[in-house]
């Protein structure tokens, strides 16, 4: 019976790791390029955000 | 039964942190890419007026474009090419850098397309952006 579930737990684990690491994770991209921006246009006065389809409340 | 419920348990704690991990951010303070930014930041003062003026544009693919040199004197356009060149070659190596220094240089086109639509959505108003059906003023 343990072994079971462990294979249940191997079963759910190993293609949990395949997953995260093939699809792109678009959220964290977006954040990264908009501090990246926001560097590079020296935008982070915090004043002024123009049309963010992303809300980040802070 | 207990151990279904365990084992249900421990699948609902396993996708939970998958989601986590998923969320986390990318790594983006690397010096490599930190140097590009630098230079980026500091060719900004000679883009920003190009921007204003129309000279150039943010294209949709996350690069820089010469989109009408008569906006600038007849002198300056060779130097306005070059800073466009620099520009996208920094843009280009960002991309790339962001993608490696996530262990996935095979993300860079997925990187170069959300910096694409964030530049564009971040761009001041008044400056020219390129959509699909062309250049468009903000």
């Amino acid at each position: 019976m343990k072994n079971w579930s462990i294979a249940l737990v191997l079963a759910c684990v190993l293609p949990a790791c395949v997953t995260i690491n093939i699809y792109f994770p678009a959220a964290a991209a977006e954040k990264a390029a908009d501090k990246i921006i926001d560097d590079v246009w020296q935008l982070k006065n915090g004043a002024e955000k123009p049309n963010t389809n992303t809300v980040e409340p802070k | 039964m207990k151990k279904i419920l365990f084992s249900a348990l421990l699948l609902v704690v396993m996708l939970a942190s998958q989601v986590v991990v998923a969320a986390a951010d990318l790594e983006v303070n690397t010096p490599a890419i930190s140097a590009i930014k630098g230079s980026m930041q500091a060719r900004h003062a000679q883009l920003a007026s190009h921007y204003a003026s129309g000279a150039i544009g943010l294209t949709k693919d996350g690069l820089v474009a010469v989109r009408d040199a008569n906006a600038v004197p007849l002198k300056e356009r060779a130097g306005l090419n070059g800073v466009v060149a620099a520009e996208n070659a920094d843009r280009a190596k960002l991309y790339q850098e962001i993608a490696t220094a996530n262990g996935h240089p095979e993300w860079q086109a997925e990187i170069q397309n959300t910096f694409a639509s964030r530049w564009i959505d971040k761009a001041q108003g008044g400056w020219w952006v390129q959509g699909a059906g062309g250049w468009t003023k903000k």
